[in-house]
C-alpha cells in the first residue's frame, strides 16, 4: 500500500535504510496506475523497462551501502513535451504520436542522473496550449479530487499523478500558468522557476520566451528539492542563466519572519470566486500572524496582461510550430500530390482546434501591417508589466495572490470559450511575462472539497525566498 | 468585425493551414473575439516604451558588461560536434515518414 503523503525525503532514507526496495515501490505505483488511470487519464505512456532500470541501479547501491543522490528510488512522471530518449514523446498531440526522440531533455536527465525513476509520461493539453487539460488530443484527465472536474492545465496529467498518488513527484511546464493553475485545481504545490533558472533543452517549444520547467510535487520541500537537481547552467540552452544554484533545502529553514509580503488589489476585483477570496485572505492573516508584514503594493497594468500574453505566445507558437510539416518526424497526410498541399493536408488533419486557433492569431499578430499594432504593441506592454514587478520588488520581498480566480470547473463548462478560457490564467500569467519564479501551494478547499491555491511571486532568481514563505505557511496550515 | 472570412484564408495560407469551410467560419468568429478583447491594450500609452522580447538580456546578467559581451559565457569554438555527437543519418530519418534510408522522401516540389 503506498501511503498517502509519501515524500521523496521518505522515499529516500526508506531505501537508504533498506525498508523498501526500489523496485517493491516502483511496482506499487504501477498497480496503482492500473489500478486508478483508467478514470483518471494521466499518463499517455508507460516506460517500465526504463523505470526498471532505473531502480535496479539505486537498489544495487543501496545494497551496497553507498550514499544515495537526492532523488534516489522517486517514482516520476514527466510531463509529456519533455524529449525522453527511446520513450514516445507526443506533446498530446496526433502530429507527434509516433515521435521517438533520440535524446533526452536535460530535466529528464538531471532527474534520472539524480535518482528518480521515471514511470512514464503525462497527458496535458496539446502542445501546452491550455487551461484544462480538455485540448489533449488523446483523451481529458479528470481531477483526482472531483471526477467531474477538471485538473487544470495544461499540466494536468502531472498534477493528477501526484494528487493521486500515482507518483511522488512530477514535472510539468508553465508559459502562461500551466505548473500553478493545475497544482492548485488539484490540491498540490506546483513551483514555476525563474526563466533561465532550468534549462529548456528538450522541451517541446510552445513560446520561447515563457516557457519553463518545474516541479510538482506534494509539499515545497518536495519542490525545493527537486528544483535543486534540475536547475543551473545547460550549454545546449543558450537562455539558461550562468548563475550559482543555492541549497534550496538548506533555505527553507531561513526563518520567514519580518519578510514583507505585498498583497496587490489588482488580484482581488472582479470575477475573484468568494471561497477563493475568504480562503486567501485567512493565507495571508497566517502568514502575517507568523511574523510577516503584510504591505499594499499595486500592479497596476495587471488587467493587460491576458491580452498581452496572448499576442505573445501565440505570435512564438505560431513560428515554432511551422517546423510540424510531415517531412522529418511528423503526421503526414495521405494521398498528396503536392509538396504545399502535403503541409497543408498533414496540419490541418493533425492539430487540434486550440492549436490551429492560436497558430492563426499569432499569425495574424506577426503579418504585415498588423506587426507594430499587436505584436510590438503586446512587446511594450511586457516591459510595462515587467516594471510593475521591479517597483513592487523594492517594497517587498515575495507577492502573495490567489493562484486562479475559482477552484477547479466543470468539464466541457468553458470548452466553447476560448476567451473564458484564457481568463482562468489571470493571475499566473503575468509572472510568466516579467520572467519572475512563481509557487502555488495548497490554502484551503470550498464547501464542495474543492482545492484553492496560494500563489507567491519572487524576484528574478529568487526562489529561495518564495520556496521559504510557502514552506513556513505549509508548515503553519 | 476586424476580421474577414478572406483575411482568414489569407491568414491560413501562410500559415500553411487549409482549414475547411465550416473552420474558416468558426475562425472569423473567435479571432473576432480575441482581438475585440485584445484592443484593450490601445487604451495605454506606450510611446518611448522599449519592447521586451526576452528575460535574459535584463536580468540576472552581469551588469557591468555590454551587449553581447554579456553571454559570453554561451559562445564556444564553432567545431564539428562541439555540444553533442550529431545524430547518425540513421537515427535523423529513424521518425520521418517516408525516407529512403539515405534522404527524406517529399512529394514532388516543382509542377510541370
Amino acid at each position: 500500500m503506498i501511503q498517502p503523503l509519501l515524500t521523496i525525503n521518505a522515499v529516500r532514507s526508506a531505501i537508504q535504510e533498506r525498508k523498501i526496495t526500489t523496485l517493491a515501490l516502483m511496482e506499487e505505483h504501477y498497480e496503482r496506475i492500473e489500478k486508478e488511470d483508467a478514470q483518471i487519464g494521466a499518463f499517455l505512456t508507460l516506460c517500465r523497462e526504463r523505470a526498471l532500470e532505473a531502480a535496479d541501479r539505486i537498489d544495487r547501491m543501496a545494497a551496497e551501502g553507498e550514499p544515495l543522490p537526492p532523488l534516489a528510488g522517486v517514482p516520476v512522471a514527466i510531463k509529456d513535451v519533455m524529449s525522453t530518449r527511446g520513450v514516445r514523446t507526443t506533446a498530446a498531440s496526433k502530429s507527434l504520436e509516433h515521435y521517438i526522440p533520440p535524446y533526452d531533455c536535460t530535466a529528464v536527465a538531471r532527474m534520472e542522473a539524480a535518482g528518480a525513476v521515471v514511470l512514464g509520461k503525462t497527458n496535458c493539453d496539446e502542445f501546452a496550449m491550455g487551461s484544462s487539460n480538455e485540448n489533449s488530443a488523446f483523451r481529458p484527465v479528470r481531477n483526482p479530487r472531483a471526477l467531474d472536474r477538471v485538473p487544470g492545465g495544461s499540466s494536468g496529467g502531472s498534477a493528477a499523478a501526484v494528487a493521486a498518488d500515482m507518483a511522488v513527484a512530477a514535472l510539468g511546464s508553465d508559459t502562461g500558468g500551466s505548473i500553478r493553475q493545475p497544482a492548485s485545481f488539484c490540491g498540490v504545490v506546483g513551483l514555476m522557476p525563474t526563466y533561465g533558472r532550468v534549462s529548456r533543452y528538450g522541451l517541446i517549444a510552445f513560446a520561447s520566451s515563457l516557457d519553463h520547467i518545474g516541479p510538482i510535487t506534494k509539499n515545497v520541500k518536495d519542490a525545493a528539492t527537486v528544483l535543486g537537481v534540475i536547475a543551473g547552467r545547460d550549454p545546449m540552452d543558450s537562455t539558461s542563466a550562468n548563475l550559482p544554484v543555492p541549497d534550496y533545502v538548506a533555505e527553507l529553514e531561513k526563518p520567514s519572519r519580518g519578510l514583507k509580503l505585498g498583497v496587490a488589489k489588482e488580484y482581488f476585483g472582479e470575477g475573484l470566486d468568494p471561497e477563493v477570496r475568504q480562503a486567501v485572505e485567512s493565507a495571508i492573516d497566517r502568514l502575517n500572524s507568523l511574523g510577516c508584514e503584510i504591505v499594499p503594493v499595486s500592479l497596476p497594468h495587471t488587467p493587460y496582461a491576458i491580452p498581452t500574453y496572448y499576442l505573445i505566445a501565440t505570435a512564438e507558437a505560431s513560428s515554432n510550430l511551422a517546423r510540424y510539416d510531415g517531412v522529418r518526424y511528423s503526421y503526414r497526410a495521405r494521398g498528396v500530390k503536392s509538396l504545399s498541399e502535403m503541409y497543408r493536408r498533414s496540419r490541418d488533419e493533425s492539430f487540434g482546434a486550440e492549436v490551429k486557433r492560436r497558430i492563426m492569431l499569432g499569425t495574424y499578430a506577426l503579418s504585415a501591417g498588423y506587426y507594430d499594432a499587436y505584436y510590438l504593441k503586446a512587446q511594450k506592454v511586457r516591459t510595462l508589466l515587467a516594471r510593475d514587478f521591479e517597483e513592487a520588488f523594492r517594497k517587498v520581498d515575495a507577492i502573495v495572490t490567489p493562484t486562479s480566480p475559482t477552484p477547479a470547473f466543470r468539464l466541457g463548462e468553458k470548452s466553447n470559450d476560448p476567451l473564458a478560457m484564457y481568463l482562468a490564467d489571470i493571475y499566473t500569467v503575468t509572472a510568466d511575462l516579467a520572467g519572475i519564479p512563481g509557487i502555488s501551494v495548497p490554502c484551503g478547499e470550498t464547501r464542495d472539497k474543492l482545492p484553492i491555491g496560494l500563489q507567491i511571486l519572487g524576484r528574478h532568481f529568487d526562489e529561495a525566498t518564495i520556496l521559504r514563505v510557502a514552506h513556513a505557511y505549509e508548515q503553519a496550515a | 468585425m476586424k476580421v474577414t472570412e478572406k483575411d482568414v484564408i489569407y491568414v491560413a495560407d501562410l500559415a500553411n493551414l487549409e482549414l475547411t469551410p465550416k473552420e474558416r467560419a468558426g475562425m472569423v468568429r473567435d479571432l473576432n473575439s480575441i482581438l475585440e478583447y485584445v484592443d484593450r491594450l490601445n487604451a495605454l500609452d506606450t510611446t518611448n516604451v522599449e519592447p521586451m522580447a526576452q528575460i535574459s538580456d535584463r536580468y540576472g546578467v552581469d551588469e557591468s558588461r555590454q551587449g553581447s559581451k554579456r553571454f559570453s559565457y554561451a559562445s564556444r569554438d564553432d567545431v564539428v560536434e562541439g555540444l553533442r555527437k550529431s545524430l547518425s543519418q540513421e537515427e535523423a530519418l529513424k521518425n520521418a515518414p517516408d525516407a529512403d534510408g539515405t534522404f527524406f522522401r517529399v512529394p514532388k516540389v516543382i509542377e510541370r
